[in-house]
């Protein structure tokens, strides 16, 4: 309606659906910010609720592995991913090196060398974990899919050094670890489509088991390959963090990803009111047009 | 208290604060602030990827193998690094108009190895892998219990519906109307699923900051100046 045509004391004939539908989108912008910070500021605790399956399943994959065991961290995420997927790095491997796992780290996103560094890094700090025996990071490698595949013949031949310039074969970490025969797990950590290079190449080309730690704007692309059975497990979002957290037995400022769950229920039921309010104003002043 | 922490992530984390503080100004408006620090974050992002790559990747795999083989564990030098070098060098001449033609050999290389693992791939990760998890009993027997067989029938019902809808060399009427629309709930659903899984993804970014602000700046940095922290 132009100004000029509005009667007098418009504003009362417009009913509150209408005013709702017209509300300027930066107060739900601080509603949603009031929703998030609260939480934080007040420290607020809400229930976790039981672990996802597919968050279990990579945790009881873990606990069954035995001392020695190889497992593979694809660090593929960089800073802007940050907030879901390092809480579920830190956590995912705390639990291999707590359970005396080797930890090997890639990275096919060149943001990815840096955050795997400073995970395994802090967690090695705390465990007393050793740089070379215990975790090695081989750092970033460009070639994605053909990293992939490169790995799966020789390891050493596409990493021959580490992210900071160690001669790979001479770690004692990597004693008898030559390709994915040798890897009881890769984990791929990614806010992008690598995930599927590595269930293409990895899983259906050398039949290595294969789990994902993935932003939650991606659970939907992913799950249908859980139920494939092409990948072992799969950790959703900052949700599956603090769930993996609670499985490891983590709180307080370990926990990253449980601090932040509060704040996101908030913010949840906040979005959950305002879509059903939404439609409710939408479709009361669809009546209200068609009364007129 | 802040005297304890080094100077590095004083500046690091106050840097990070009022960047995050400039990028979260779009909000309100679009304005100068938000610009200058989006430029930084492209600029920032743009030349730290050139730095890896060099040192992790260039360094590694081309020019130690030509030049100290024994530090990549090579008994002497691999020349065949010079081809792939080769080939990435002719892309450098996208800066001379009258030579831009030769960067087509490694788009073309790229486009052709791409093509090629691309397309197995599919075929190996999603068509008949998902093809046969689509293929499950829909009938409760033996270790098929009724909810496992009412969750395969949804899944093989909607799959077929999906496929229904996006059939389009047909009118959809009669049996294939009736399965399109079904198909279309089905869509609905996958959309909702998407819908709620994005929001809590973008939740989850802001709630990252919204903790960076308030732990690790001003409950460290700022309030102490005011007797808190």
């Amino acid at each position: 309606m132009n100004v000029e045509e509005r009667p007098v004391g418009w504003w009362r004939a417009e009913s509150i659906w209408t005013r709702l539908l017209s509300l300027d989108r930066r107060w739900i912008f601080l509603g949603i910010a009031l929703a998030v910070l609260i939480p934080i500021i007040t420290g607020l605790t809400l229930p976790l609720g039981k672990p996802a399956p597919p968050t279990v399943a990579v945790y009881d994959y873990i606990d069954a592995l035995q001392p020695g065991d190889v497992v593979m961290f694809a660090v593929d995420y960089g800073p802007s991913s940050m907030p879901e997927l390092h809480p579920q790095a830190l956590a995912m491997v705390r639990h291999a090196l707590e359970k005396h796992l080797r930890v090997l780290s890639v990275s096919l996103n060149v943001q990815g060398t840096a955050l795997a560094n400073d995970v395994l890094q802090t967690v090695g700090e705390e465990l007393g974990a050793v740089d070379g025996e215990d975790y090695v990071n081989l750092g970033f490698k460009v070639g994605g899919s053909a990293v992939i595949l490169g790995m799966g013949e020789d390891i050493l031949t596409v990493y021959p050094t580490t992210a900071d310039g160690r001669r790979t074969r001479t770690l004692p970490i990597m004693a008898g670890v030559r390709n994915y025969d040798d890897i009881a797990l890769v984990i791929d950590l990614a806010a992008s489509n690598i995930p599927g290079a590595w269930i293409a190449f990895a899983k259906e080309r050398y039949d290595q088991d294969v789990a994902l730690g993935i932003t939650a704007i991606m659970a939907t692309d992913f799950y249908p390959y859980l139920q494939s059975n092409q990948i072992i497990g799969l950790v959703n979002g900052l949700k599956g963090a603090a769930e993996y957290e609670a499985l490891v037995g983590l709180e307080g400022e370990q926990a990253p990803g449980m601090l932040g769950m509060s704040a996101q229920s908030i913010a949840h039921l906040l979005i959950i009111v305002l879509v059903i309010v939404g439609n409710i104003a939408y479709f009361a002043s669809g009546r209200q047009r068609v009364g007129h | 208290m802040a005297e304890t922490i080094p100077l590095e992530q004083v500046l690091g984390t106050w840097v990070a604060a009022l960047l995050t503080l400039a990028i979260f100004s779009f909000l309100y408006r679009d304005n100068p602030v938000y610009k200058i620090a989006e430029h930084m974050f492209v600029g920032v992002s743009a030349g730290y990827g050139v730095v890896i790559t060099w040192r992790e990747a260039v360094i590694p795999d081309l020019i130690q193998p030509l030049l100290d083989p024994a530090a990549v564990d090579l008994a002497g030098p691999n020349y065949v690094v010079l081809i792939p070098g080769a080939l990435g060098m002719l892309m450098f001449s996208r800066f001379f108009p009258r030579y831009d033609w030769l960067s087509r050999w490694p788009i073309a290389f790229v486009m052709g190895y791409s093509s090629g693992l691309a397309i197995p791939a599919a075929i190996q990760m999603q068509l008949l892998p998902q093809l046969h998890a689509t293929l499950q009993p829909v009938w409760p027997a033996g270790e098929v219990t009724w909810w496992m067989a009412l969750s395969n029938l949804l899944l093989f019902v909607g799959v077929l519906c999906t496929l229904a809808y996006f059939y389009f060399s047909r009118e959809h009427k009669g049996a294939l109307g009736v399965a399109s629309r079904i198909g279309i709930f089905f869509l609905m659903v996958a959309f909702g699923a998407g819908f709620g899984q994005a929001v809590m993804a973008r939740v989850s970014l802001l709630i990252g900051r919204v903790r960076f602000l308030y732990d690790d700046w001003w409950m460290t940095l700022v309030a102490p100046w005011f007797g808190g922290g």
